[in-house]
């Protein structure tokens, strides 16, 4: 009884919590209604180039008098229809900017190099929400793009519209610039390597650092407490860590990596602690939180390296022996087994990265997807009664969804840290042992 | 169909990648090495501090039954020996009674023998005085009588006579 009571009183915390994020994040949304003015532009821009492509066989069209008209339109409905979609990729993916509301923005420091210019250095409120280049580089929905072409001029020039256009099923965005086109690229991917790379104090760069700091000042002192009071009880900061501390080692650490705890437990916590505050960070939609930082690829994937390399780098000969030599397995089932060990070692980090990147980023494309239902029923503002529905229903269905991802976000820091403490458990596990697990 | 924004967080980004991992072996090294570590061996040292104080709580509770068992079977002895030695002090104060009530008729024995002695003696004291008394009260009537009778000359001289006679005779 004593029980429920408590569980539903932490329930109506929670709930009140998702209120206020949701809240902000109805408010987020509505705001990028504002900024998302263009898109609309962008879409019509669009198919008018469709139909110009018909007839004109260059690669992208220029369209330039749409340029002009560029301001005041109401919605961004496209067919009668909002589209989600470019809001919700915004709001998932990296940016050279904290976006707030409609062009103003929290700006962040720009580090970007590429082979002809070298290293650019700059603040992002430089370009101006797309209306100024820097060395050839401009800000485009929030993101750094370059021109390619060497001919356009360095340093501060001032630039028409951005446009989108798709050529051979491949977006392409260009710029305006004293009545020429000329075309931008986005940032090297792995895999999409372009004329230059963005090393800058990203959102997600930015996050990680307050994480980081926010980590160092919540666990120094943490640890300045246990060092000042030995065999004292556990008081204010330090008792609010101290159960997910003895949590993690009695649930982690002691069942998975047993006497080899001391080596490894400071690497599992640092990785249960970083996973966990950038996934609450990330449910934080106002500034600094909001960003997704664990839901993107490069960060998980970064994660999940440090556990590969754990792992193979500690594993002993009976892990070794395992993967290349499985003891007491006939020689015709080895030549099976041997390639299913050896992809084994690289789909385990691999699903480690995925698991996490997906989780993390699905959680924020259902958040933002309920959300939007106000303004897909509401025609983006044009139908008071069609957002009420869309409130009406998607304030609580985005309630629900925080109070989820509350527990998504604890749940996949605690699996990330489990399985690694896991893996380098098995891969360090001594002869004896690994015997009877075997058997 | 355009997107407009890409769904670019699948696309590992190398900036990204470069961020992440300077700031997170960083934190590793720092947060490992300065916090974990310490925090983890504090919670260790608790636990086994911990351990140890419920195994020696444990021990204390079992000498104190130890203890508890032998104190009583102590105090079992004391009122063994309070019995025995209560039983012996009353035995005892019985054989001094008894050996005083004893002693008491013995001596009351010894004073009426010692009185009836001296009765006996003061009797016979008594009976002798009286005897002198008697003795002399004869001669003394004896004399008086024999005064009388001499009071006369010729008795006087019969009486020398009968006297020389007598001892002629012998």
């Amino acid at each position: 009884m004593f029980l429920n009571v408590k569980f539903s009183h932490i329930i109506a915390v929670v709930c009140m919590m998702s209120l206020s994020f949701t809240a902000a994040a109805q408010h987020h949304g509505e705001s990028h209604n504002d900024h998302g003015t263009p898109t609309e532009q962008h879409q019509t821009e669009a198919g008018q180039v469709e139909q110009q492509h018909s007839d004109s066989t260059a690669g992208h069209v220029v369209a330039e008098e749409h340029g002009a008209q560029h301001e005041e339109s109401e919605s961004e409905l496209v067919n009668g229809k909002y589209d989600p979609k470019p809001m919700i990729f915004e709001h998932i993916g990296n940016a050279n900017e904290f976006h707030l509301w409609g062009h103003t923005a929290i700006p962040l420091p720009c580090l970007l190099w590429s082979k002809e210019d070298g290293l650019t250095t700059c603040l992002s409120s430089k370009f101006e929400h797309g209306h100024k280049a820097f060395n050839r580089y401009v800000l485009h929905n929030g993101v750094v793009k370059r021109v390619v072409d060497p001919s356009f001029p360095t340093g501060e020039v001032s630039i028409g519209h951005i446009t989108t256009t798709e050529v051979e099923k491949a977006e392409v965005d260009s710029l305006e610039h004293e009545g020429k086109m000329y075309a931008i690229e986005k940032a090297s991917k792995i895999g999409a390597f372009t004329s230059w790379y963005d090393f800058s104090i990203s959102k997600n760069v930015f996050t990680m650092l307050l994480v980081g700091l926010l980590l160092c000042l919540i666990f120094f002192s943490v640890a300045k407490a246990y060092a000042r009071g030995k065999d004292k009880a556990p008081r204010g900061l330090q008792g609010f860590i101290e159960p997910i501390l003895v949590f993690l080692d009695s649930e982690v650490i002691q069942p998975m990596l047993g006497d080899r705890s001391t080596k490894f437990a400071p690497y599992i916590y640092v990785v249960f602690f970083f996973i966990l505050f950038n996934n609450l960070i990330g449910l934080i939609p106002i500034f600094p939180g909001g960003s997704n930082v664990t839901g993107n690829i490069s960060t998980t994937m970064v994660l999940a390296l440090f556990t590969f390399l754990l792992t193979n780098l500690n594993g002993n000969r009976e892990y070794w022996g395992h993967i290349f030599n499985m003891p007491g397995v006939p020689a015709v089932l080895k030549l099976l087994i041997t390639p299913v060990e050896i992809i084994g070692v690289f789909t385990k980090p691999i699903s480690l990265m995925i698991r996490l990147f997906a989780n993390i980023t699905a959680g924020h494309i259902i958040i933002l997807n309920l959300v939007s239902l106000i303004f897909v029923f509401g025609k983006a503002g044009q139908s008071i009664a069609g957002a009420g529905a869309g409130i009406a229903l998607a304030v609580p269905f985005t309630l629900f969804m925080n109070v989820i991802e509350l527990v998504v976000a604890l749940i996949q820091a605690f699996i990330f840290s489990i399985l690694t403490a896991s893996y380098i458990g098995a891969a360090t596990e001594s002869h004896h042992h690994a015997e009877d697990g075997h058997h | 169909m355009l997107f407009l924004v890409e769904f670019s967080v699948i696309k590992p980004d190398p900036g990204l990648i470069f961020w992440t991992v300077i700031i997170f072996a960083t934190l590793w090294f720092f947060l490992g090495k300065f916090a974990f570590k310490p925090i983890a061996q504090a919670l260790k040292d608790r636990s086994d501090s911990i351990d140890q104080a419920l195994k020696q709580a444990e021990q204390a509770r079992a000498e104190m039954a130890n203890l508890k068992a032998e104190n009583e079977k102590i105090l079992q002895q004391a009122r063994e020996e309070r019995a025995v030695m209560l039983k012996d002090a009353k035995d005892m104060a019985n054989g001094i009674v008894a050996e005083a009530k004893e002693k008491a008729k013995e001596e009351a024995g010894r004073l009426v023998d010692a009185a009836k002695m001296d009765i006996e003696n003061m009797q016979k004291a008594a009976m002798t005085q009286v005897k002198n008394e008697v003795g002399s009260m004869a001669i003394l009537i004896a004399e008086k009588v024999i005064r009388k009778e001499l009071s006369k000359d010729s008795a006087q001289v019969d009486f020398a006579n009968t006297l020389v006679n007598e001892m002629k005779m012998n």
